[in-house]
């Protein structure tokens, strides 16, 4: 502690560049955490997806429906638990930017497959009972301002139309990064005034399996009771489908990372130049530390404390300025796709360690210029 | 007492005997010192000369600690430094040694007062007793009253005398003064070499000091010329004990 005035008095020399060089990190930092926000929404289906669960699609593409039929032959098969079924809407709501993902149900038994999505049990009864009635995520009933009772007007762009439907419930994820911004309503309301495009189909099945260990197993056995079917089907976990639906984005995980390590080794560069300038400007002072008995070590550690701590700042900076932005972009329709309203410790965490481990390199070589500066070189550079 | 020829006649402070220092410069070697023998008493007020080149301030690092020789031993009080490790030569330099340079060298995001605290961080003295060492360092200097200025602040004569506060903080056996009056006025220079002279006298403190003006190498009690590599003693000189009257 008896340091820190050294220390502080060397990091506010030059307050322009210190305000620079902590600007560079706080962008980065922003940066990153973006970054990685986006990774986490396109990837985060996966880590969320039920390890029970199965998803059986039209073997030819996923826009492409399967029988009715098919439900209860799924569920004959050995190890099936519970079999419920969706399809897309694709509506918007108000305007063409409000759009967000809404699913025609299988009211019998979307709550028992999706059981960590929980709607209150008086709401889901009203909600059985309403034709029109739809439940929605507790995120997007926040961002459209919905209250339960309200009724309003979704405008179909795959079925045509404005669809009318009352909110009868709210649902909330049992995990704080579980999806809040879906929009349930009858599979028997769309199947009744769109019979043309519907034709009694189901969109894709999900399939909830007795025993994980079994998944295997089941899912040869679902493709293989369809095999040679006009609708044939491609069955996947849960886990894998989302995965490959994220991927069918684009690789984003290696986008994300492409781009967070140029950024990084820009400020590395950007930063590194900066130390190494600071402390070229004061080869003297250290000179004069060592003459009058500070260690080779000492001089070093400096160098570094400095680089570290201007690190540490500017990360914090960086990281506040994401949460911030985080909580602006909940309030906008970017939501549908980044659904977070806060930033999630694990990119803060890692976001900050990478902020020091950068501070450590940029500071690396400089400081182990200052190790090795010889006091009578440096004073006769005075 | 002040010899050069290796045959000390009392017990010496700083004992040299044999110094060489070679250096390699485009592939050829320049002997600066060769053969040296120094001994100097405690107490003693000793001002080298010579031309530039002659190895006045290679030999005042060496006894600094700052470099080492290439042969020869360098004792103070006792301590041979000429095998110390780069570290331990770090910490005898603090507990034996100040420096005053000719540039003031004096760090300029810091106050006067923590300039002349900064020997003092790397002992176990505690903040007040830190404070109290500071202010009688800033005081005996005549600059007791301007501890919160900044380097900038000061004019040339008063940063070197802040630089002479930093090297007696914390009482070192002995001074190393390289060229301390080289840039100041006659006048600063006056004021400098007072106090220098003050510390010899009233605090009994051994001064070994680098110049190149004779009026301020007169007033040092010995002025040694650096020759060939070796020292030759000029005697003795009036001015040391002319005092302020000069």
């Amino acid at each position: 502690m008896k340091y820190r005035g050294l220390l502080l008095a060397n990091l506010f020399r030059k307050k322009t560049r210190l305000l620079l060089t902590l600007g560079s990190f706080a962008v980065a930092l922003w940066l990153f955490s973006l970054l990685a926000l986006v990774k986490q929404a396109f990837s985060g289906g996966v880590d969320l997806a039920g390890v029970d669960r199965l998803v059986v699609i039209n073997r030819t593409s996923i826009i492409q429906q399967l029988p009715m039929a098919y439900r209860d032959r799924i569920l004959r098969i050995p190890g099936v638990k519970r079999v419920t079924f969706d399809n897309w809407f694709g509506g918007v709501y108000q305007d063409e930017r409000n759009g967000f993902a809404q699913f025609a149900i299988d009211p019998e038994n979307q709550r028992e497959v999706f059981s960590e999505l929980v709607v209150p049990d008086d709401q889901w009864q009203t909600f059985v009972k309403d034709r029109q009635g739809a439940i929605v995520g507790a995120d997007i009933a926040k961002r459209f301002g919905w209250k339960i009772g309200q009724r309003i007007p979704i405008k179909g762009t795959i079925f045509p139309g404005t669809w009318d439907f009352n909110i009868d419930g709210i649902y909330h994820g049992k995990r704080s990064r579980d999806d809040q911004t879906q929009f349930w309503f009858h599979w028997d309301y769309l199947n009744e005034r769109a019979k043309d495009l519907v034709q009694g189909q189901a969109g894709w099945y999900t399939v909830q399996v007795e025993n994980p260990d079994d998944a295997v197993r089941i899912v040869k056995a679902i493709d293989a009771e369809f095999a040679n079917s006009p609708y044939e089907t491609h069955t996947d976990t849960e886990k894998t489908f989302a995965a490959g639906f994220a991927k069918q984005l684009g690789n984003i995980g290696f986008l994300v990372t492409a781009i967070g390590t140029i950024v990084f080794f820009t400020l590395l560069l950007v930063t590194g130049n900066t130390m190494a300038i600071s402390v070229r400007e004061r080869m003297g002072e250290f000179a004069v530390l060592k003459a009058v008995g500070y260690s080779d070590r000492f001089v070093m550690l400096l160098v570094l404390a400095e680089s570290l701590v201007i690190a540490a700042v500017g990360g914090v900076l960086g990281l506040l300025l994401a949460t911030g932005f985080a909580a602006l972009l909940s309030a906008t329709p970017m939501h549908n796709f980044i659904p977070f309203s806060h930033l999630p410790a694990s990119v803060a965490l890692a976001g900050f360690g990478m902020a020091l481990l950068f501070g450590a390199a940029s500071g690396f070589l400089p400081a182990v210029s200052g190790l090795r500066l010889r006091v009578i070189d440096a004073l006769r550079r005075v | 007492m002040v010899r050069v020829d290796g045959f000390p006649n009392g017990s010496s402070l700083i004992s040299v005997r044999g110094l060489d220092k070679t250096y390699q410069r485009g592939g050829e070697d320049i002997h600066v010192l060769q053969g040296l023998n120094l001994d100097v008493e405690a107490g003693e007020f000793v001002a080298f000369m010579g031309p530039s080149g002659s190895g006045k301030t290679t030999l005042l690092n060496l006894l600094g600690g700052l470099d080492v020789p290439s042969a020869g031993s360098i004792k103070v009080s006792g301590d041979e430094i000429t095998n110390m490790s780069r570290g331990k030569l770090t910490e005898w330099r603090a507990r034996h040694v100040g420096f005053v340079f000719q540039v003031y060298n004096l760090i300029p995001v810091l106050t006067a007062y923590q300039n002349v605290e900064l020997p003092l961080l790397l002992t176990r003295l505690s903040k007040a007793e830190r404070r109290k060492h500071v202010e009688t360092a800033l005081s005996l200097v005549g600059l007791q009253d301007r501890m919160n200025h900044y380097p900038r602040q000061l004019s040339g004569g008063q940063e070197q005398r802040v630089t002479i506060a930093r090297a007696i903080v914390s009482d070192p056996t002995f001074l190393l003064c390289d060229e301390p009056t080289g840039d100041l006025d006659r006048k600063s220079a006056d004021e400098v070499m007072e106090l220098i002279l003050r510390l010899v006298r009233e605090y009994k403190k051994t001064v070994l000091m680098v110049t190149h003006d004779p009026l301020v190498a007169e007033r040092a009690n010995t002025i040694l010329h650096l020759e060939k590599g070796a020292l030759v003693e000029a005697g003795a000189t009036p001015g040391m004990w002319a005092g302020s009257a000069r």
